[in-house]
């Protein structure tokens, strides 16, 4: 397995993911000889993952059983240990779209964080593409040096432990896009510009505060980028279920002898006893749902 | 400049053949260059001749006679400032009579040949209103005025972006109304990537198919299944992949599917033949079919003619021969249709591809029952429709029958943001529906669970327990 490419069967040294039943999932490195508890009994690795198909039923000790699954960055960015704050899915598919990331792309990240989004980019841009990604935080960034290196996705990505505000990308001019999800984006405009190639590549910067976008905005038109473009996208997950609805009960209907005649017709509509219900199928957004992440601002840098 | 040509830039020129998108504002179109071709776009036309050689992203302006000239380097004359401006509007009356310009005078303007820029400044200096407005008033007004009089097209190389924009805001029908955020969401979760087998079926115009190859970047392989007489492509034709990409492409007939599946496709010869004439599968096939029949009873009644004329004569073998090059091209093409069949087939018969999109127009339901047997376990399916209701039902029979985990069905909403020094709004006019995703993992198909099926009494509460576990 990797990141960027699919197998069949589970390997020793694969990330798998244990999906244990209603959006609970659990990754797990398997190892010959390794043991993995869950809920259900324990799974033994050499015995129960390796060889096994992914997508495949594994029975634990206690009777129950798990699927386990082909790790992808969407599987990932749900399971993966928070570092920092992290984006999630809906954001991250405008991001791919809108930057036009594609296989062959090279980008340019900051910061890494917990690196959510940095799965997905090297999803999109393998086999040929290429990402920098730079954090600040030096723990951090070591740690994302050996998850990727964990996801076999190395050969893709060089992680460089600095400040993008003062030292950029650590690259000149082979970019074609940018992502900026730090507090203070409109500082790291210039090194942004610089990054990027002559022929002109796209932008996109995440800030939760308006008052970030309002800065970076201003940073983005003064250094001379089009198509500026502020969204924000919102996921509604719906829940499909059965809901009953019963029937009021309106009493025996009063006027029987003008409604005689008709009753006469329609014999069997009559009997409406009080617990009549109607069963319907419908899908419910949840009680409450996630109301907001960051604004996506978006611009294109033109061709020097 | 000298280290940027490298980078570039063979292909970042534009020639002859390729295609691109126009764009204006926030209104795109996409063309393909042609020698001396008259192109409409936005109430004006043009020809693009002038843009060969060109780099992408460069602007053009509009000048009469309809060809392109390069736009002078960057805001050589963005000259419109206003030095005065009011506080409010208290004193704003709108009596129709501020802008002093007649029609008739903004037309022999426009007739003189005027700059856009130029008539904007004329209307400025004309409005008797214009000094009294505020800095924003007059912003707004200088920026409509713009967008109305200056003519400034850029032409851009097309990608899943611009392209699934210009269909969302020109013909969203085109593409069941797929918003662009929608589509994002497809290729996400669908975990679209180079190296894959993925199974698209579609009816957006060949948007979506396009935006998979795009993912794709040439590697893997992409079978399109398509219903009716053949797949539509004009929305991935717009992408102008090179030509390896279509080598990675391959197209299935939905209407062979159960044979397919039953292992009864017929891949000889006589089968591509029995089935251009049976069931309106091949419309374009089927009408060639008929003329050459029409053909063959015309040329009857006169091959009794013939002994007498030599020049007839003559003329009849002509037929014949063309009528065989015809028949002989024909089987050429019946070949390579059949070579494709087989191809695609081949792709399918393992079941083992890595990932399933369908968004069409079609009931969503019977499609992803029958193509998800083509999928790998352990791999996403993504299910666009642009009403809720039949991904409803999608969900709950998946769950009856198993074989996929992780289901959602999720919308999304998109909201545009103005953002200006003191004017930082949403955008007023947000798009109502991008339609409905039902999405989710394939997992092997229990054994046990299909061997109860078929005893269909007993095994309501282990069916319970099974959906308990494999819910959401």
């Amino acid at each position: 397995m990797s990141f960027v490419e699919y197998s069949e069967i589970i390997q020793e040294g694969d990330v798998v993911i244990i999906f244990l039943g209603h959006e609970s999932m659990m990754p797990v490195m398997v190892q010959s000889g390794a043991q993995t508890q869950t809920r259900y009994g324990v799974i033994r690795h050499s015995s129960d993952l390796i060889g096994q198909r992914f997508g495949s039923k594994v029975t634990c000790s206690k009777g129950g059983w798990v699927y386990v699954l082909h790790p992808t960055p969407e599987l990932w960015t749900v399971n993966l240990p928070h570092r920092t704050q992290i984006l999630y899915t809906t954001d991250i598919a405008n991001i791919t779209l809108m930057l036009e990331l594609k296989p062959g792309s090279v980008v340019c990240e900051s910061g890494t964080g917990s690196g959510s989004l940095s799965h997905s980019i090297l999803r999109t841009i393998a086999p040929t593409g290429h990402l920098h990604t730079v954090e600040f935080h030096a723990q951090r960034a070591e740690k994302a040096i050996q998850e990727f290196k964990e996801h076999k996705v190395s050969h893709l990505v060089t992680v460089r432990n600095q400040d993008v505000c003062k030292d950029g990308f650590g690259i000149t001019g082979i970019a074609d896009a940018v992502f900026l999800d730090i507090p203070s984006p409109w500082e790291a405009i210039t090194h942004a510009k610089s990054a990027i190639k002559c022929k002109g590549g796209r932008i996109c910067s995440f800030s939760p505060c308006i008052e970030q976008v309002q800065r970076t905005c201003e940073a983005l038109l003064d250094h001379g980028f089009e198509e500026i473009c502020t969204l924000e996208v919102l996921l509604r997950v719906h829940d499909v279920r059965t809901v009953t609805l019963p029937s009021p009960d309106f009493g025996p209907e009063e006027d029987s002898r003008s409604s005689q005649v008709a009753s006469d017709l329609s014999q069997d509509e009559v009997p409406n006893s009080g617990n009549t219900s109607v069963i319907c199928r419908t899908a419910t957004p949840p009680r409450e749902m996630a109301g907001h992440t960051g604004y996506l601002t978006f611009a294109t840098k033109p061709r020097d | 400049m000298a280290e940027c040509e490298n980078d570039s830039d063979v292909e970042s020129r534009i020639s002859y053949r390729d295609y691109v998108v126009l764009k204006r504002g926030d209104v795109f179109k996409s063309v393909q260059v042609e020698n001396k071709k008259k192109v409409v776009f936005e109430k004006q036309w043009f020809f693009l001749d002038n843009a060969v050689g060109q780099l992408f992203g460069t602007r053009f302006e509009i000048e009469a006679g309809g060809s392109l000239k390069l736009k002078a380097a960057k805001h050589s004359g963005d000259s419109l400032d206003s030095k005065e401006a009011g506080q409010d509007n208290r004193h704003i009356v709108d009596d129709g009579s501020s802008q002093k310009l007649t029609r008739d005078d903004i037309e022999t303007l426009k007739e003189q040949g005027l700059k856009g820029q130029e008539i904007v400044q004329q209307l400025i200096d004309n409005s008797t209103t214009f000094k009294g407005k505020t800095e924003f008033a007059q912003e707004k007004y200088i920026k409509k005025k713009k967008k109305k009089y200056e003519s400034e097209i850029s032409i851009l190389k097309p990608s899943t972006r611009l392209l699934a924009m210009m269909y969302h805001g020109r013909e969203p029908g085109k593409i069941c109304h797929l918003r662009y955020d929608t589509l994002a969401q497809i290729l996400t979760l669908g975990n679209i990537h180079a190296g894959s087998k993925i199974l698209v079926f579609e009816t957006c115009a060949g948007l979506v198919l396009g935006s998979v190859m795009e993912r794709m970047g040439g590697f893997g392989s992409v079978i399109q299944m398509y219903p009716g007489g053949g797949p539509t492509r004009a929305g991935m034709e717009s992408f102008g992949f090179p030509s390896h990409f279509h080598e990675t492409l391959h197209e299935f007939p939905l209407c062979k599917v159960n044979a397919l599946l039953a292992g009864t496709l017929d891949l000889s010869e006589k089968d591509a033949e029995s089935e251009v004439s049976g069931s309106g599968n091949g419309q374009s096939e089927s009408t060639q079919e008929t003329s050459a029949v029409s053909e063959e009873k015309n040329s009857e009644p006169q091959s009794m003619e013939v002994s007498i004329d030599p020049q007839e004569e003559m003329r009849r073998e002509e037929r014949e021969r063309l009528r065989e090059k015809k028949a002989q091209e024909k089987k050429v093409k019946m070949e390579e249709k059949r070579k494709k069949l087989a191809s695609a087939a081949a792709l399918l018969e393992g079941r083992n591809a890595d990932g399933l999109v369908i968004a069409s127009r079609f009931h969503p339901c019977p499609v992803l029952m029958c193509l998800l047997k083509f999928i790998a376990p352990s791999r996403p399916f993504v299910v666009y429709c642009q009403y809720r209701e039949p991904l409803i039902e999608c969900y709950t029979k998946l769950r009856e029958q198993g074989g996929a985990i992780s289901l959602r069905l999720t919308d999304s909403w998109l909201r545009h943001y103005q953002v200006l020094p003191n004017r930082t709004h949403p955008v007023l006019l947000m798009s109502g529906g991008g339609g409905y995703l039902l999405s989710g993992t394939t997992v092997a198909a229990d054994a046990a669970k299909a061997r109860n099926q078929h005893k269909s009494e007993e095994p309501v509460a282990k069916r319970l327990k099974l959906d308990e576990i494999s819910s959401a």
